[in-house]
């Protein structure tokens, strides 16, 4: 009722092939928007900022990066964690080289590294698919991961062996290092991520876009049509790792101020990885659901226990917490294989035609 | 048998229609076989532009393997192909799809991730230019270039009359529809040459004479050239300018509808012989 696009009427193909040709969801768009711009910077607290939008925000940008790989052009990846770290190590090389240079431009120059590093390991995608695929990425991630331990220079020889966000400010505000404010840093991770997100959205329904959708679905009739199948997989990797890249570089500048090879380990791969499924493959706005899930539900559920004012240990809430989403995960597979982004296209269905069903 | 015989009456108004025509494509002692196994022997046969020429036979009998050959999929390992006049060399298919050569497929090969307008928009692939700058923008350069292609892709929504199932993704569609959505995806593209895979592969009757008209509407109006295989003899012998007949990878005669028809040896490869 609230979500009928009757009387819509488009008069032309431009108008028609817009990013959002029904008016319900640009006001929806706008209002998640304002929110995220205007009404989180004035009333969340720090500890909401640093722990929650901040981490919540580098983790879509970085499923969106894999959505871009795996759910639009098919190709599966277990490699996210490392390309993620090579934006990391990149940027803070880059930033230690040229010190006065701007460091968000270095954040996402570090992507152009990653980018390069996944289109390598994106040369066997040619030949193998699939699982095999996933194993060919999974050496992308140890041989990548063992680099960060044992090539000094990466770290600047560094005694503990991690990278440490430095000191940088641009305009007279201090961007990064310990002393930047979360307000800034959600600024910076905000506009990032939604600039990135909506540029993605422009080549996802191009000519681009569509030619990695054929590669996914039918990867023989789209050689049939005059896709070239290597240099579409190439670039989806690219692409795709590019994000990673800005991704991981961001977590480290703007979230974590300081990183160690573990933070970039397979463990990270895999949970980028289930924030796509559990999100929805090939759908942008499931990549922000699926982050929201898997990072935004644990640290609301370690609250409950204190708030409803039962006294339990840290650890048992801990595993509680473990064990709850777990089975979410599991109950939610179950009940739409296709993820969140499915189900709430199921949903604005039933809005449309509600409360008359037939 | 009766097919065979009925159909004889219909054809052979066409047959005085016959011209000789500029060659488009000419297959010559065409050989592939997979290791000890060989799909086709020594093949050579011709397509005029313009035409409809069909490729029958029963299964098995190397039709789908030809195609294949055609487009650059399966290369053989004897024989020539000659492209408007040129021999062609071994070639990728998505170089034989660059040079006007498009098809269809025997098991709908559709994107089912995809919308009608997204399957029919991305035979368009080739002829769309603006690189990755421009379509992160959107705005500008690459939403034109996109308008200016859904106009061509709107055409052939119109022309096979699927308006309705425009934003539909391809996997609801029943299986009639896939298949006209398979042949306006392979019309996006422009073709010089059009195969189709068994275009009519268990439709109804109805269906079937909507598949029929709109090839011919193909043929005569875009003025495209097509290959068909086809195992409704009715259709076969209705619209085909000239017949192939392959059984076990060889040809074992060509020429106009009715000729083949009373060939003995088309007779003997569908009915049988006791040898």
């Amino acid at each position: 009722m609230f979500y009928r696009e009757a009387g819509q009427f488009k008069t032309s193909y431009k108008a028609d092939q817009a990013l959002m040709p029904i008016l319900q969801d640009r006001v929806g768009l706008i209002a998640i928007l304002g929110v995220a711009f205007i009404v989180i910077p004035a009333f969340a607290n720090d500890f909401f900022l640093t722990s929650i939008m901040i981490p919540f925000l580098v983790f879509s940008l970085a499923a969106i990066g894999l959505n871009v790989l795996t759910g639009f052009c098919g190709q599966l990846s277990l490699g996210t964690g490392a390309f993620m770290g090579v934006g990391a190590y990149a940027a803070y090389k880059l930033t230690t080289i040229f010190p006065d240079a701007n460091v968000i431009v270095m954040v996402l120059l570090s992507g152009v590294f990653s980018a390069a590093i996944g289109a390598v390991f994106g040369l066997p995608s040619l030949r193998i698919k699939g699982l095999y695929l996933a194993v060919t990425t999974l050496a992308a991630q140890f041989f990548l991961e063992w680099c960060f331990i044992r090539i000094p220079w990466l770290y600047n020889n560094n005694a503990s062996g991690a990278i440490e966000v430095p000191h940088r400010e641009m305009f007279g505000i201090v961007v990064s290092g310990a002393e930047a404010t979360p307000i800034v840093r959600y600024f910076i991770v905000l506009c990032i991520t939604a600039g990135i997100a909506f540029l993605m959205a422009n080549v996802l329904r191009g000519r681009i876009g569509r030619s990695w959708m054929m590669i996914r679905d039918m990867d023989i009739a789209a050689e049939l049509m005059g896709i070239r199948p290597l240099q579409t997989k190439l670039m989806a990797f690219a692409v795709s790792s590019y994000i990673c890249g800005v991704a991981g570089a961001m977590m480290v500048f703007f979230w974590l101020n300081a990183a160690e090879p573990s933070s970039y380990s397979i463990a990270l791969s895999f949970q980028i990885l289930f924030m796509v499924i559990l999100g929805g493959l090939g759908s942008l706005g499931g990549s922000f659901m699926g982050a929201a899930f898997i990072w935004i539900l644990p640290v609301f559920l370690k609250f409950i226990p204190g708030t409803l004012g039962f006294d339990v240990a840290a650890e048992t809430v801990e595993h509680v917490t473990f064990m709850i989403v777990g089975a979410l995960i599991i109950f939610f597979l179950i009940v739409e294989p296709h993820g969140f982004a499915r189900l709430w296209q199921i949903g604005k269905q039933k809005l449309r035609v509600w409360p008359f069903p037939y | 048998m009766n097919a065979l015989v009925t159909d004889s009456s219909m054809t052979s108004a066409e047959a005085e229609t016959q011209v000789e025509r500029e060659l488009l494509l000419r297959v010559d002692n065409v050989s592939l076989s997979f290791g000890g196994v060989k799909a086709i022997t020594d093949i050579s046969f011709d397509i005029q532009k313009g035409e409809i020429r069909a490729i029958i036979g029963p299964n098995g009998a190397g039709k789908t393997s030809m195609l294949n050959v055609i487009n650059g999929f399966y290369h053989p390992q004897e024989g020539t192909i000659t492209w408007q006049g040129k021999v062609r060399r071994k070639m990728k298919p998505y170089e034989a799809a660059s040079q006007g050569i498009a098809r269809t497929f025997q098991n709908v090969a559709l994107f089912k991730g995809m919308t009608t307008l997204d399957n029919i928009m991305s035979g368009r692939s080739l002829k769309m230019h603006k690189n990755f700058f421009w379509q992160l923008l959107w705005r500008g350069p690459a939403e034109q270039e996109e308008i200016e292609h859904r106009r061509k892709v709107e055409d052939i929504i119109d022309f096979l009359e699927i308006q309705a199932i425009r934003k539909t993704p391809v996997g609801r569609l029943p299986y009639g529809l896939q298949k006209r959505v398979e042949l306006g995806r392979a019309l996006a593209m422009e073709p010089e040459l059009l195969l189709l895979d068994e275009p009519m592969a268990g439709m109804n009757l109805e269906e079937k004479e909507d598949m029929s008209r709109f090839i011919l509407d193909v043929n005569q109006e875009f003025g495209t050239t097509i290959a068909l295989i086809e195992h409704d003899m009715g259709v076969v012998m209705d619209l085909s300018d000239r017949v192939v007949v392959l059984d076990y990878g060889k040809k074992i005669a060509d020429g106009p509808p009715e000729e083949v028809q009373a060939n003995q040896a088309v007779i003997d490869a569908y009915l049988g012989v006791s040898h």
